[in-house]
């Protein structure tokens, strides 16, 4: 079952991304006041979208890994959140490059979603600390899960609080897919998808790697190769 | 010892909530259903464990109220400022309080981890989250007998405005404050104090956990402190107040939900 189906989503994976592109390339219209520039939104609002999304489902792979006791939920939820990390930083250079771009500073501090997503990060950063500073695999996996549910429920609530932050001085006109045109919404939505694939490939790719890592170790102890 | 129940109390078949399959057999995860009387004289024998360890070693508040006052002689150099108001004098409070909590949160399992607190905690059989409870409001405790010499001491070293104005104002956000404080803070110190590198995690987990209380207390204190306030503010302390009454109530019942997973072992 494993093999088919990473096959199938990185195909998928591949042709959605051509897809997306040729439409930002080709058919979205170039951005009034942003000019070229604007192009970016179709690549790191998808990716801020998808790594916030993976961060509460790691949180509720973590609830499962507490409601089972199932050391698979576990894994689950550690590559959700892992995968988000990365996508993460991702977010965060795309995010400075477009402000640096409309707004001509690197950091924008009245901008509440990249201020929001810089905590959230923060955060999360130390995931993996706390992960590996505990020796125990079974208590490991528990406190992680209390990790990951108590961060999945602060990706929400700090974005509450930061965006009631910002005074309502500041407008929000960029980011928000309401009030596009038809075309730029469209090809948003394509680009969400490639990029909620994307997620999903790489994050069967490092469930596959990790499951073989895992059964490779069982093997060799069996076979006494330790 | 009177707080345990009894064996026959112990083996009640509605005690068990469906969580409770997974629990090892022969010792109740939770305290009977029903039994609130028994699991708040649980919460205050703890509860006074807790303030007695503290009276009589005074590990934590001394420390904490030191480190504040110290705090705020150190942001008089850095700012060069004798006196200040308004958005500053809040943020410096609130810093100064939030850095002196974490000195208490790291501390607040350490003789439970290293000393077998834990493993008696766990041999009685009563309610996990009474532990969380008692531990959250002596932590409150410990943030309120700060807060009783930071506050003056702020007033009287930095603070331009004089402190019986604003002091009514000030109850609201400070007391809000604590208790997200006091349920974050004793989340995070579970998590942190079996770890190996506990003393730099506690913090690293704490502070962006906190930022959103730290945003609520020092919007909500800000017009507060301010030279020359006028009489009505307007709406805008309530909303602070409200986000920040909504984060600790979310946040106490998160710790609520997911304490008794860390005391398993």
């Amino acid at each position: 079952m494993r093999s088919p189906s990473l096959r199938a989503l990185s195909i998928s994976t591949v042709l959605a991304f051509c897809v997306s592109l040729s439409l930002v390339f080709f058919y979205a219209p170039i951005e009034a006041e942003e000019g070229f520039v604007q192009k970016i939104f179709y690549l790191h609002v998808p990716l801020a979208i998808v790594t916030l999304a993976g961060f509460v489902i790691g949180g509720l792979f973590a609830i499962a890994h507490l409601r089972t006791r199932d050391a698979r939920w576990d894994l689950r939820s550690y590559v959700a959140i892992h995968m988000s990390l990365i996508f993460g930083i991702g977010v965060l250079i795309t995010g400075s490059i477009w402000a640096h771009a409309s707004w001509g500073h690197w950091w924008v501090w009245n901008e509440p979603t990249l201020v929001s997503f810089l905590i959230i990060m923060l955060l999360y950063a130390t995931y993996q600390p706390l992960r590996f500073a505990i020796e125990d695999p079974e208590r490991q996996a528990r406190y992680a899960s209390v990790f990951a549910i108590t961060a999945g429920a602060f990706v929400p609530m700090n974005f509450l609080a930061v965006r009631l932050s910002a005074s309502y001085v500041h407008p929000r006109v960029l980011g928000s897919a309401s009030n596009l045109p038809a075309s730029m919404g469209f090809t948003f939505l394509v680009s969400l998808v490639a990029m909620a694939l994307l997620y999903a490939t790489l994050c069967s790719y490092e469930l596959a790697a990790k499951r073989t890592r895992i059964l490779l170790k069982a093997r060799s102890r069996i076979l006494g190769f330790q | 010892m009177s707080a345990l129940p009894s064996n026959s109390e112990r083996t009640e078949p509605h005690a068990a909530p469906s969580r409770d399959v997974h629990a090892r057999p022969g010792r109740p995860a939770h305290a009977p259903v029903g039994l609130h009387g028994q699991k708040r004289s649980v919460v205050l024998a703890l509860l006074r464990k807790e303030l007695l360890v503290e009276l009589r070693t005074l590990e934590s508040i001394p420390g904490m109220s030191l480190f504040t006052v110290t705090t705020f002689v150190v942001f008089h150099f850095a700012l060069n400022q004798d006196s200040v108001s308004g958005q500053e004098a809040a943020g410096i409070l609130w810093v100064s309080l939030l850095f002196a909590a974490m000195l208490g949160i790291n501390r607040l399992f350490v003789a439970d981890a290293d000393q077998g607190g834990f493993d008696g905690f766990l041999l009685a059989p009563v309610d996990r989250s009474a532990l969380l409870v008692a531990k959250a409001i002596s932590l409150l405790a410990y943030l309120l007998v700060l807060e009783l010499i930071a506050v003056p001491a702020f007033a009287l070293l930095l603070l331009a405005p004089p402190l019986g104005q604003t002091l009514p104002g000030l109850l609201a956000p400070l007391a809000l404050g604590d208790l997200g404080v006091a349920a974050i803070g004793t989340l995070v110190a579970a998590l942190a104090v079996r770890t190996r590198a506990r003393d730099l995690l506690g913090p690293l987990l704490a502070l962006p956990l906190l930022v959103p209380v730290v945003i609520g207390c020092a919007r909500a204190s800000s017009p507060l402190l301010a030279l020359g306030r006028r009489g009505g503010v307007g709406g805008l302390p309530i909303r602070w107040l409200g986000t920040l009454a909504l984060y600790d109530l979310v946040f106490g019942l998160i710790a609520y939900a997911v304490f008794d997973f860390l005391l398993e072992d």
